[in-house]
């Protein structure tokens, strides 16, 4: 195909030539392409953003609550609350139960010196730590002696530690949450935006039986946390769990259970698969506007072939075969459709680098859409090109030399 | 690079042309039988609707013969598929028109070389054989220019270096002369002697006289038949 060189510079200046015309033609791809690719890339980002929240709820994570549903929610006297003996059943009774993590919250401002800060103080076992793959950043967990005398020992998170010690170690430093007063025995590694947008280093973490006493005032235990053996089948080990709470909270035959289990790996596939089918909504809606700046580009040419039908005729008469007078009009309408999707493929890059941080998501370049979506626009300038093309190629040449 | 002696170059054996068909329909050629020598300088001259256009066409291989036999060198026309008659004119016609028809906003020697372009030539040889056929029609310092910027001689004799940039054995011309003033007609037709001379075969239509009379046959056509041939000495 020696001709194709020629043809592709004989296609470059009539593009030229018509520079408005051709910017005005390949609009569609231009928008088709950046509208698919800017979806996609923030999309992906989507999915990224919720895989990342997600797994900050912790990995092969079951979290039980009293009540259906996240709310109390009905009618009839409120669920019941665990108690420590509910978390020494589950640990002991249930295969495949690596941890259990009791939380009790409570929530007051912690003050020290003229520096104040209102936080939630979750009283929990080192248990905890365990199950959430949270580490310190300084210092040590609670022993386990100082869990069972509930000492008034705390590990904080790096919010609380900025907005109360500024710049200071404060480790052995003491500070008052509603008159209690407690002492600083680690800090915990920074762990950023939770899964709902809340702030999780901004935390108080105290042993349960301290929080108990000294500020809810009673014995319960508000969530568990089960960290369960990877090597176990998260559904059974739910559902040991459950009919273990059923008994011991006297639920029989039909009744509902007053409690619910909560399993975050689920969570995670139900949010990603929900945005991946957003995403590809998204894009489809996208798609439609490539295949309608498609017939943008038909159409062009086709006024193209005939305002050019005395050239067309030209070169059938001197020589030209059908098939080279195709391939000029294809190439054409192929680089056309190419051009409008590099600048469509710029454009996505701008929006949804500028996007993303708007939208709270990360910007994720992804080569792959990039790719897809240039070599769809070139399909396209094929698709909708060889109709015109063809037109162009089975032109009498005596009709199109008297064309005027 | 004639043929064998007795061998025409281009034999048409009672070819017709009908357009339409039923009622409609119209026969331009109604058997035509006429020989062309290799190297000889034809003019086909006659009326308007007299068929000579089609006739034009049929022997530039831009047509085919309804009925009968078109043998060129030999081979039969008629026979070929259309890309096989595109490749026949790219290979041995040149066509010189009455409308010039160069291609607009190229410039002379982009025109020129456009024959070779479908001939696969490779650029350097391309530019110096359309620069060569610009300087045979005296236009090598216009070689740049665009039809626009030439007057009507100048995009004539652009044409006529398009059309034998490829050394063609055949070039057809279509009234050559047929927008241009007396001057610049006899420029023309010199430049087109010129060529004959060469040893290229001119198939030219026109129906003015005087410049029929360059040819050395002359083939008079009326009513769809040749019904004279005129063979001349210059």
């Amino acid at each position: 195909m020696s001709m194709l060189g020629p043809i592709f510079v004989l296609a470059v200046r009539e593009i030229r030539r018509h520079l408005l015309r051709s910017f005005l033609t390949v609009l569609g791809i231009v928008i088709g392409v950046a509208a698919v690719v800017t979806m996609v890339t923030l999309g992906n980002g989507a999915t990224a953003a919720v895989r990342e929240q997600i797994s900050g709820l912790g990995v092969n994570i079951l979290q039980v609550r009293p009540g259906q549903g996240f709310g109390r929610g009905g009618g009839g006297p409120a669920p019941a609350d665990f108690d420590m003996d509910d978390v020494a059943a589950i640990r002991d009774q249930v295969a495949g139960v690596v941890v259990v993590a009791p939380l009790a919250q409570s929530s007051g401002t912690a003050v020290r010196n003229a520096a104040n800060w209102s936080t939630t103080v979750n009283g929990t076992t080192a248990d905890y730590f365990t199950a959430q793959q949270w580490e310190t950043a300084s210092g040590r967990v609670f022993s386990a002696a100082e869990e069972q005398a509930g000492k008034a020992v705390c590990v904080i998170g790096s919010t609380l530690q900025r907005n109360l010690f500024r710049s200071e170690d404060p480790l052995g430093q003491r500070f008052r949450i509603r008159g209690l007063s407690c002492v600083v025995i680690g800090t915990l590694v920074t762990r950023g935006q939770g899964g709902f947008g809340n702030d999780q280093d901004d935390v108080v973490l105290m042993p349960i039986k301290t929080v108990q006493r000294r500020l809810t005032g009673n014995r319960n235990v508000r969530l568990m946390m089960v960290k369960v053996d990877p090597a176990y089948d998260t559904a059974a080990v739910t559902a040991s769990l459950q009919s273990l709470l059923r008994e011991r909270r006297n639920i029989s035959g039909a009744k509902q259970d007053d409690f619910n289990i909560f399993d975050t790996a689920q969570i995670s596939q139900t949010l990603q698969g929900t945005t991946r089918i957003l995403t590809a909504l998204l894009g489809a809606v996208a798609a439609v506007s490539l295949l309608v700046g498609g017939i943008g580009i038909m159409n062009i040419m086709l006024v193209s072939v005939t305002e050019r039908t005395r050239e067309i005729g030209i070169r059938l008469a001197i020589g030209a075969v059908g098939r080279e007078v195709l391939l000029q009009f294809l190439v054409e309408a192929v680089v056309l459709a190419c051009l409008g999707g590099v600048i469509g493929l710029l454009l996505a890059l701008v929006a949804s680098w500028s996007l993303a941080p708007l939208l709270g998501v990360p910007f994720l370049f992804d080569v792959r859409i990039n790719v897809v979506a240039f070599a769809f626009s070139a399909l396209i300038g094929v698709i909708f090109g060889y109709f015109p093309a063809r037109r162009a190629a089975q032109l009498n040449p005596i009709d199109a030399l008297r064309h005027e | 690079m004639g043929d064998e002696s007795g061998t025409p170059l281009i034999q048409l054996r009672g070819v017709t042309k009908t357009f339409g068909s039923g009622a409609a329909s119209f026969q331009a050629l109604r058997g035509v039988d006429f020989d062309v020598k290799a190297g000889d300088f034809v003019a086909v001259m006659g009326p308007s609707g007299s068929g000579k256009s089609t006739m034009m066409n049929i022997l530039g291989c831009l047509d085919v013969p309804t009925t009968g036999e078109f043998l060129f060198q030999g081979f039969h026309v008629e026979t070929l598929t259309r890309d096989e008659r595109a490749l026949l004119r790219r290979r041995y016609l040149g066509f010189v028109f009455q409308g010039f028809n160069l291609l607009a906003r190229t410039n002379a020697l982009e025109n020129v070389e456009l024959p070779l372009l479908y001939r696969g030539e490779k650029p350097l040889a391309r530019r110096e054989a359309a620069m060569a056929a610009l300087d045979k029609v005296g236009l090598a310092d216009w070689w740049d220019h665009t039809p626009a910027e030439l007057s009507g001689g100048q995009q004539q004799r652009v044409a006529i270096a398009r059309a034998i940039v490829t050394s063609p054995r055949v070039l057809l011309a279509d009234e050559p002369t047929g927008n241009l003033d007396t001057a610049r007609s006899l420029e023309i037709m010199e430049l087109l002697t010129g060529f004959n001379d060469n040893g290229i075969t001119i198939l030219m239509v026109t129906h003015e006289a005087e410049m029929a009379a360059y040819a050395h046959t002359i083939a008079h056509v009326r009513d769809g038949l040749v019904d004279a041939v005129e063979v001349r000495t210059r």
